[in-house]
């Protein structure tokens, strides 16, 4: 290294030099940051996404590399949000990938004062025992002037007004289907 | 009004602070001063609870001025029509409208009829408890005969003519009415009804925001109608940089309504069948009605088509398409029965999708108590949330209402996927559909909604495969025969049957103009018609916005249509012409002959403006070519509900069912129809003209903060969300603050006849003391974030709230109530419930409070309570 080189590392040096002279910039960038790069670059891919939040409906850009989510941003071609977030949005990266999530199912017995572990194809099995079985104890085939009503009210399900439209769907017409009418979400909230 | 847009709805208001940079002027009316408050042009305090009154005087001045667009209120509202004679009004009954019954506390609204059509008296008990109140919000209500002419005043001077009538009714809404109710003084009053009247017109508009500051209130839906009437006189809906915007709270609400999870509707705002329902053709009437006009005049092809879409080949015109199916509702089964029902021991199983009623429900300890008394519950989420662990840190565990070892409840809790690891739509507040691309697989065991309800409908169908029950016929019948895609249903082929196939072809239909009544369609959503047009799916436009035109036609898909503003026919005079140049929006192309604009017409596109309908035609065929409203039963917006709602053809100012005043327009303090629960977990605080309200002299609301998301599930386990907003507060006034000696930051506790819960105190003028009526009333504010799980922790702020709802909607009142607040810690464990009964004693609060709803003239006032064992009197 040349003296020459060497003094110019100094960000002294190259404030009094250079193009910024009041130190904010470049002046006072260190090798280490000169070589950091945004998250966003290295991605594999950029997939289209909505945050998941409000009901605005911001445009997210999730960036993926080797299967990871690495980086959600706004996007700016959007006419709603301009490529803009707000905190929550901004922090939906921790969302999905935080530690908080939970990545296995969980199962409380009766009376029992701790979690267990279950096998999720088990799990769905024992719902699918327990949904047959409250829709028999809650059935009603008519009211007391003998009009049908073809129901149960043994079984009722909250939720909705985070899930996808096409989730719902489905929701409401297997509800449907098994006359279960109880079934509501946010939007009554 | 009843929004704080700047902090709930931050990147959406950034089009708000756009119209101020280029003039607009921005008016803030919310009873707490906010980052809203402090972006717009001008900041009114009002009381929670008194909007109605604030608006009714918005009405009252427009009138009293002749200030509204009297060619739109003339041709496009029912201003001009005559009402029946047997119509009374608030101003005859002391508050009350005709066809009350206090037994029941509901109305027979056959005497709020057009005087030309006939309405026949029906009992009040079945519009409250059965079918008909529990149908409000879906279809159009329906009045037979509107097709035909209905006899009008076209000079809207007789006394009966709607205009009139509307005049007379709000006539005690007067600047000095509004100072004693809402607090604020007469000047700035004026000052706002002078600035939206001056930017309403042929030239200007005036866009008003909501969001469930108005919805979350006993008289919920009469706010909305309050804010509608205002738009209507002054001729802002349907036209470019008007409307009334609800800005509503989570990704896809709008979508969860249009295409419900919802007790009382079917996909599209088709009812759920009710008990007299006989058959098809029978439901079919309810909803088309007879002689009548609009696009309700076509729901058989809508509902074969659902019916199509949901049984498949077994769903024939012999069999009625499968409607006998279809489970019947006979009252009210939402959210809040049924938790009442899970405590009383009639629902054994819970589904919990994605949705925290622990924290996030009215009353979250009447929520948690149901959940203690279930064969089972399944919590579906990202993450822990309190209404799974309810049985290990509930606050009832703490008083020792609820013990582990003797709680029944088996819970499951399945981990979810994210909104990156799958794909779909959200519908978002304009009803914009967004398609999002999955980005990652789930982890783990994470999966989707999707997956779930696929893996529940496969194993539910192989199980009753072979079953010859009858009631298993349904799941047998049901059509599941989605692409896949891995082991789940292809999210983009359920959109596909979503917007309708036809079956002859095996092609998507370009919209619903296309479904048909005789099985040769399914489609599983008729407004959502045409987000798979050319077998495309247009939710997934991504034009950007230096590329669109003024609309953004390419961004995503907006039902109907993709128009992005409805009923925009009223955005051009009766002819078809613009009403002003600088507010075109669409119009009519003579040469072409076809509606044509910036926006896609929402009328049909070659009905000129001077068509007039045959003699007897019904349904689209009968709107004249000047009918803007195309989804109503006569064409025209409703200034007067003749039908439709449960609580009145009018809005009325009542007070909130919890409150420190007595109401000084009516003898009637609160709505007469608002539904009570009088139980004794569910106590309310006593209100004028009830005694010892002064135990509860505060009102209370609660909101949100930017940086948490409704009960925290997705927002306090996040370390960043967690950093911004720690802890838990509660706003007070200077003023306050002496009167009951707290101390910024230190803690403080507020306590209604529910329960007590405690935060830091912020002292802050952002809550003004308010001068009403001669006296000083204070409000104290609160936002609802906080649980027991999570980076930041606190009470739960919804266990403040007892259960009381709108009769049209069965939303519960939780913007507004009493409480009484004092300084440091709430009491812990069982010296809680000994500190809140001592306060329901000391207000002489049993069951019965706030049960007597009618107050009005020296009627009966039954109380109205649920048979149920009840402890003595405290006294």
């Amino acid at each position: 290294m040349g003296v020459k080189q060497w003094i110019g590392q100094w960000p002294v040096y190259r404030q009094l030099t250079g193009t910024d002279p009041l130190g904010r910039g470049s002046a006072a960038q260190s090798a280490r940051s000169a070589g950091l790069e945004p998250r966003t670059r290295g991605a594999d891919r950029v997939v289209d996404s909505v945050c998941p939040y409000c009901a605005v409906g911001c445009a997210q850009r999730v960036y993926v590399k080797d299967e990871q989510v690495v980086q959600i941003e706004g996007n700016p071609d959007s006419p709603i949000s301009r490529g803009r977030l707000c905190p929550k949005g901004s922090a939906s990266k921790q969302l999905v990938t935080g530690k908080q999530r939970v990545r296995t199912v969980r199962y409380r017995a009766p009376y029992g004062t701790q979690w267990q572990d279950l096998d999720l194809d088990t799990a769905v099995d024992m719902v699918v025992d327990r949904v047959l079985d409250a829709r028999r104890k809650g059935w009603q085939d008519a009211d007391e002037a003998g009009n049908p009503l073809r129901r149960t009210m043994g079984i009722a399900s909250l939720g909705g007004a985070t899930l996808d439209n096409e989730e719902n769907y489905l929701i409401k017409k297997l509800f449907t289907a098994l006359g279960a009418l109880q079934v509501e979400n946010q939007a009554r909230i | 009004m009843g929004s704080n847009m700047a902090e709930a709805h931050p990147v959406g208001f950034q089009w708000v602070m756009e119209a101020k940079a280029r003039g607009a002027k921005v008016i803030h009316i919310d009873p707490r001063f906010t980052r809203t408050s402090a972006l717009a042009d001008q900041h009114v305090t009002l009381r929670a609870g008194t909007d109605i009154a604030f608006l009714g005087g918005v009405i009252n001045y427009v009138l009293t001025h002749d200030l509204h667009f009297r060619e739109y209120v003339q041709s496009y509202t029912n201003a001009t029509f005559l009402l029946s004679e047997r119509y009374r009004d608030t101003e005859d009954l002391d508050g009350l409208f005709s066809g009350y019954d206090p037994l029941t506390a509901s109305y027979d609204s056959s005497s709020w009829a057009y005087e030309s059509v006939a309405a026949p008296e029906r009992p009040g008990r079945r519009d409250k408890e059965q079918a008909a109140s529990s149908r409000h919000g879906a279809g159009g209500p329906t009045v037979e005969g509107h097709a035909g002419e209905i006899a009008a005043d076209l000079a809207m001077e007789h006394p009966r003519s709607v205009l009139q009538v509307l005049k007379r009714h709000f006539c005690r809404y007067t600047p000095e009415a509004v100072e004693r109710i809402c607090g604020v003084p007469r000047d700035l009053f004026l000052d706002v009804c002078r600035a939206w009247t001056a930017n309403s017109g042929r030239e200007h508009t005036t866009a008003l925001v909501y969001s469930v500051g108005w919805t979350q209130h006993s008289v919920g839906a009469q706010y909305i109608r309050a804010g509608s009437i205002v738009q209507l006189l002054l001729g802002n809906i349907g036209r470019p940089g008007g409307g009334i915007y609800a800005l509503r709270g989570h990704a896809s609400i709008q979508g969860s309504t249009d295409i419900p999870t919802l007790f009382n509707l079917l996909p599209g705002y088709l009812p759920m069948p009710d008990t007299s329902h006989e058959s098809l053709a029978a439901y079919l009437e309810s909803i088309s009605g007879r002689n009548q006009k609009g696009f309700w005049g076509n729901a058989d092809a809508y509902t074969v088509s659902l019916l199509k879409e949901y049984f498949g080949e077994a769903a024939t015109a012999e069999n009625d398409y499968c409607f006998d199916h279809l489970p019947r509702i006979n009252g009210d089964h939402g959210t809040y029965r049924t938790a009442m029902d899970m405590v009383d021991g009639k629902v054994f199983g819970y589904f919990l999708l994605g949705q925290n009623p622990a924290v996030g429900s009215a009353h979250g300890r009447l929520q948690r108590l149901g959940m203690a008394n279930l064969d089972w519950l399944v919590v579906r989420d990202l993450t822990m949330i309190e209404s799974a662990t309810f049985w290990q840190d509930a606050p009832e565990i703490e008083t020792g209402e609820i013990v582990p070892e003797r709680c029944r409840t088996e819970v499951f809790f399945f981990p979810a996927a994210s909104h990156v690891e799958k794909s779909g739509t959200f519908t978002q507040t304009q009803r914009m559909l967004q398609w999002r691309d999955q980005a990652v697989a789930p982890a783990g065991d994470q999966r989707s909604e999707l997956w779930f309800f696929h893996q529940l409908a496969l194993r539910l169908k192989a199980r009753l495969a072979a079953s010859t029950d009858p009631r298993d016929r349904p799941v047998q019948d049901l059509a599941w025969d989605y692409a896949a895609d891995g082991d789940e249903p292809s999210s983009a082929d359920v959109l596909r049957h979503i917007n309708g196939i036809d079956l002859n072809t095996g092609r998507t239909v370009s919209g619903y103009t296309d479904l048909r009544a005789d099985g040769s369609t399914s489609c599983g959503c008729w407004i959502y018609s045409g987000v798979y047009a050319d077998e495309v799916n247009q939710a997934r436009r991504r034009t950007p916005r230096s590329e669109c035109g003024p609309y953004d036609a390419e961004w995503g898909w907006t039902w109907p249509m993709n128009r992005r503003v409805l009923y925009n026919r009223a955005s051009a005079d009766p002819q078809g012409r613009p009403w002003s140049a600088r507010k075109a929006l669409v119009w009519w192309d003579e040469e072409r002959g076809e509606w044509t604009g910036d926006d896609i017409p929402d009328f049909e596109r070659t009905k000129p403006p001077d068509y007039r309908p045959p003699e007897g035609a019904s349904g689209p065929e009968a709107l004249r070519g000047d009918d803007p409203f195309i989804m109503m039963s006569d064409g025209k917006a409703w200034l007067f509900a003749p039908a439709g709602l449960a609580d009145g053809p009018l809005p009325t100012h009542y007070e909130p069912h919890e409150s420190p005043m007595r109401n000084v327009l009516y003898g009637q303090q609160a709505s007469p129809v608002r539904k009570v629960y009088g139980r004794p977990d569910n106590p309310s605080n006593p209100a004028p003209p009830e005694a010892h309200s002064d135990v509860f002299p505060y009102v209370f609301t609660a909101a949100r903060l930017t940086e948490h998301h409704t009960a925290g599930g997705m927002s306090r386990q996040l370390p960043y969300l967690s950093e911004l907003q720690p802890e838990l507060f509660v706003e007070v006034a200077p003023e306050l603050a002496a009167e009951r000696g707290l101390r910024h930051l230190d803690w403080a506790h507020v306590i209604t006849s529910r329960t007590a819960v405690d935060a830091r105190v912020v002292v802050t003028d952002r809550m003004a003391p308010l001068l009403l009526d001669g006296r000083v009333v204070h409000q104290v504010w609160m936002p609802y974030h906080w649980g027991s799980v999570g980076l930041t922790t606190g009470d739960v702020v919804n266990d403040l709230l007892g259960v009381v709802v709108d009769p049209n909607v069965f939303i519960q009142e939780s913007k507004v109530l009493t409480c009484d607040v004092r300084p440091g810690r709430r009491p812990r464990g069982p010296d809680l419930l000994a500190y809140v009964a001592d306060y329901r004693h000391r207000a002489g609060i049993t069951p019965r409070t706030g049960t007597r709803v009618v107050t009005a003239g020296d009627t009966d006032r039954p109380e109205h309570t649920e048979p149920c064992e009840w402890p003595e009197d405290p006294s």
